[in-house]
C-alpha cells in the first residue's frame, strides 16, 4: 500500500475554496492538468456514487468515483475506477480546514493505492507532486488573494 | 455546548513545533499566561493520565489532565480537572500537521465545554484569543516570526528544501569500542543528525538481533572500523525526511534491513531507499525480527532460484532462522522438503515448519537418505549455508540439472572448487550475496511486498522468544553466542 500526502495553504477563505471544489466535475476549472470532464449518467456532480470521465492535457483518460461528499466536514473522497496510471485500489480523500489566522484554507489532498512495487516511488512523486500539489498550485492562482 | 476552534500556520516545520508542544508540562515556557507548572505524583509530562498544576500569570491556580498524546499523528487531548473560572466539561484538542507545500505547519487549537450562559461569549474569547491565539503568537516568535502570517509571504526560501531543515536529535546507542567480546558493546549517546538530501531519520521501535552482528563486533566480518554500532535490520517510525524522498512520510511505520550497520541505536538517520512502509498487519517486534531473515528467504527462494510445485528440496540447518523460512515457503510453493538437523529438538522444529523429512545430520548420512527418499533422482535445489563441512556433499545429494544454492559457510571457507566436475550432473551453482539482491528502492519494495503478503497469509510463521532491552545488547549477544536463544530475538529501545 503506497500512501501519499500533500497539503497546502491557499489564501482565500475555506468556503470560498470548498465551492471551488465541492463540485466534482470541475477540475477543468481549477485544475491545469485537466482539459475536459463530465459526469456520466447525467446526474448531479454532487450525488455520491456519480462518475466523472475526464481527459488529460497530454491525453489520457480517466473515470473517478464520489464515494463521500462532506459539506460540513469540507471533504471529498472518491476512487479511480479505469487511469492509465497503473494503479489499483486508489482512494483519495480532499479535505479542508479553515485557518482563522489569517481567514485562509488548510488544504489537505490524501492517497492510498497498491502498484507495481518497483513502481512505487515514482508512482508518489507523480500522485504527491504533479496531481495534488499541481491542483493545489492551480487553486492558488485561481483564488488566492495575490 | 461551547465549541471553540483557532488555527494558524507556524513558518517552522512539524516536528520542530511538536518537539515544543509535545512535553504537557512544558507550556509554562512558551505560553505567555503561565507562570510556573508542575507534573503531579513526580510522573512524566509525556504520561497519559498525568496531571499538570499550573499558575497562571493573574494568579489563577489549575489542574488540567492529559488524556491523550499520539507522537503518530501529533495530536494530545486534555481537561480541565480544576479551574478559578467555570469552564464545564472542559476538553481541548491540541493538534499539528506538516504544511508539505513549503515545511510549514498548521497547529489546530480547539476546546468544547459549557458555561453558564451570561458568561459563555466571555469564556470563549477568552479562550480563543487570551489562551489559543496568544499560545500561537508565542510560538511564532520562538521561531523568529513577530507579526501573524495572515497576508504576509511565507519563506519561499524554504519551499526549495522540503521537509529537511531540522535539528540533530540525540538517542541512545550500543557503541563497538574495539573488536571482542560482548563486554566491548557500550551505552552511549549518539546524535542523529538532521536528514540530507535521499535520507530519512527514524526512530527505531524494534531491533532485530542476528548473528551477523556477533561478526561484527568480533571484527569476523570487517563491517565497522570501530568504534562503532552494529545492526542490520530495525523497525520504526519515520520523525523526518529530506529533500528528495518520496513515498515515505513522517509518522509511517517502516522496517529495513540492509548494510551498513548502525541500527542498535534508539534514532537514526539513514539513506531512505532501502526503508518500506510497514503494513498495519505486521507489527514492529515481526518486522524487526524478520526483515533479514525473511528478504533472505525471498530471493533465495524466487529470484536464486525458482521453487516449484513437485520439486524436492534440501535445507541444510532447517531449524534455523534462515531454514525454518526456507522450510515454511517452500512446502507453501508444494515443494517436498528435506532438512538437516543437529538434534531431536531440532528436527521437531523443522518438522513444525513443513520441513517432511528432517535428516541427523551427526546419525545418518545425508546423501543417502536424500537418495532413498527421492528414489535415487537427489533434489532439484539444496539450499547451503552450512559450507566447507556440506559443500562436496551437497552436490551429491543433487538431481540432474539441479541448482546448489551456496548462501553462507558457517563451518568454515569453502575450498577450491573443480567447476569442470559440474558437467557430471549439469549442475548450477550460485553464490548470492544479499546486498545484490536487495540494493535498489525497487528491488527491495518487491521484495519485501512478498514477504508482507506470505507473512499476512500466514505463509510464514515468526516466533520471537527473546526480548532484551537495547541498553542490553551484551547480554543478548551473550544469549546467542551461547545457543541460549530458540527462534528470534529482538532488542527494545
Amino acid at each position: 500500500m503506497v500512501k501519499v500526502y500533500t497539503s497546502s495553504v491557499i489564501d482565500a477563505p475555506a468556503d470560498r475554496v470548498w465551492a471551488a471544489v465541492r463540485d466534482f466535475n470541475a477540475l477543468p476549472q481549477w485544475h491545469p492538468a485537466i482539459r475536459d470532464s463530465r459526469i456520466e449518467g447525467n446526474h448531479p456532480s454532487d450525488k455520491i456514487g456519480c462518475i466523472r470521465n475526464f481527459n488529460l492535457r497530454d491525453g489520457g483518460n480517466i473515470r473517478e468515483r464520489l464515494l463521500a461528499l462532506s459539506d460540513y466536514d469540507f471533504s471529498c473522497t472518491y476512487s479511480i475506477l479505469e487511469s492509465p496510471m497503473g494503479v489499483r485500489d486508489y482512494i483519495a480523500t480532499l479535505k479542508l480546514s479553515p485557518i482563522t489566522d489569517g481567514n485562509r484554507t488548510f488544504a489537505e489532498w490524501t492517497a492510498e493505492f497498491d502498484c507495481e512495487p518497483e513502481r512505487a516511488g515514482a508512482l508518489a512523486q507523480q500522485v504527491g507532486q504533479g496531481v495534488f500539489q499541481g491542483g493545489f498550485d492551480g487553486l492558488k492562482r485561481s483564488l488566492g488573494r495575490r | 455546548m461551547i465549541s471553540v476552534r483557532r488555527s494558524t500556520i507556524i513558518d517552522a516545520p512539524v516536528d520542530e513545533v511538536w518537539a515544543i508542544l509535545r512535553d504537557f508540562n512544558g507550556h509554562a515556557r512558551w505560553h505567555p499566561a503561565i507562570a510556573e507548572s508542575r507534573i503531579e505524583d513526580g510522573r512524566a509530562g509525556d504520561e497519559a493520565g498525568c496531571v499538570r498544576r499550573f499558575r497562571l500569570t493573574d494568579g489563577g491556580e489549575l489542574r488540567e489532565q492529559l488524556l491523550t498524546l499520539s507522537d503518530r499523528d501529533r495530536r494530545f487531548s486534555y481537561c480541565i480537572l480544576d479551574a478559578p473560572i467555570p469552564l464545564i466539561d472542559y476538553v481541548a484538542n491540541v493538534s499539528l500537521k506538516p504544511v508539505t507545500d513549503g515545511n510549514r505547519t498548521y497547529w489546530e487549537w480547539s476546546s468544547s465545554f459549557a458555561a453558564p450562559e451570561d458568561r459563555a461569549d466571555e469564556l470563549a474569547a477568552l479562550i480563543g484569543e487570551g489562551i489559543y491565539e496568544a499560545g500561537f503568537a508565542s510560538v511564532r516568535a520562538m521561531f523568529g516570526q513577530t507579526t501573524s502570517t495572515g497576508h504576509a509571504s511565507p519563506r519561499t526560501s524554504r519551499a526549495v528544501t522540503p521537509m529537511g531543515d531540522h535539528r540533530p536529535i540525540d538517542g541512545g546507542a550500543v557503541v563497538i569500542e574495539r573488536h571482542g567480546g560482548p563486554e566491548v558493546l557500550r551505552w552511549e549517546r549518539a546524535t542523529a543528525m538532521p536528514p540530507g538530501p535521499g535520507e530519512v531519520r527514524i526512530r527505531h521501535t524494534a531491533i532485530g538481533l542476528n548473528y551477523i552482528d556477533v561478526y561484527t563486533r568480533t571484527g569476523y566480518y570487517p563491517l565497522i572500523q570501530p568504534p562503532g554500532i552494529p545492526g542490520m535490520e530495525a523497525a520504526g517510525i519515520v520523525l523526518d525526511i529530506g529533500p528528495s524522498v518520496h513515498g515515505l512520510m513522517p509518522g509511517d511505520r517502516v522496517a529495513y534491513a540492509c548494510a551498513p550497520p548502525g541500527a542498535y541505536v534508539e534514532v537514526r538517520t539513514m539513506k531512505a531507499d532501502l526503508v518500506v512502509p510497514l503494513p498495519d498487519e505486521i507489527s514492529d517486534r515481526v518486522a524487526a525480527a524478520v526483515m533479514l531473515k525473511g528478504m533472505s528467504a525471498e530471493f533465495l527462494l524466487h529470484r536464486v532460484a525458482s521453487v516449484r510445485e513437485g520439486d524436492t528440496i534440501l535445507v541444510h540447518a532447517a531449524a534455523g532462522g534462515v531454514g525454518q523460512l526456507l522450510c515454511q515457503w517452500a512446502r507453501h510453493l508444494g515443494a517436498t522438503v528435506i532438512g538437516t538437523v543437529g538434534s531431536l529438538d531440532k528436527a521437531k522444529i523443522a518438522r513444525g515448519a513443513g520441513c517432511a523429512y528432517p535428516i541427523l545430520y551427526r546419525e545418518t548420512d545425508f546423501v543417502e537418505r536424500v537418495l532413498e527418499i527421492t528414489e535415487g533422482r537427489g533434489c532439484n535445489i539444496v539450499y547451503d549455508a552450512v559450507g566447507a563441512d556440506t559443500f562436496l556433499k551437497s552436490y551429491e545429494a543433487l538431481a540432474l540439472r539441479g541448482h546448489l544454492v551456496s548462501y553462507g559457510q558457517a563451518s568454515g571457507p569453502i575450498p577450491p572448487i573443480d567447476i569442470a566436475a559440474f558437467v557430471g550432473k549439469s549442475a548450477t551453482v550460485s553464490r548470492p550475496n544479499f546486498g545484490h539482491y536487495t540494493g535498489t528502492a525497487a528491488e527491495v519494495r518487491s521484495i519485501c511486498d512478498r514477504l508482507f503478503r506470505a507473512l499476512s497469509n500466514g505463509v510464514l510463521q515468526v516466533e520471537i522468544s527473546q526480548e532484551f532491552a537495547l541498553r542490553d545488547a551484551a547480554e543478548a549477544h551473550r544469549a546467542l553466542e551461547s545457543r541460549r536463544t530458540m527462534g528470534s530475538t529482538i532488542l527494545i529501545p
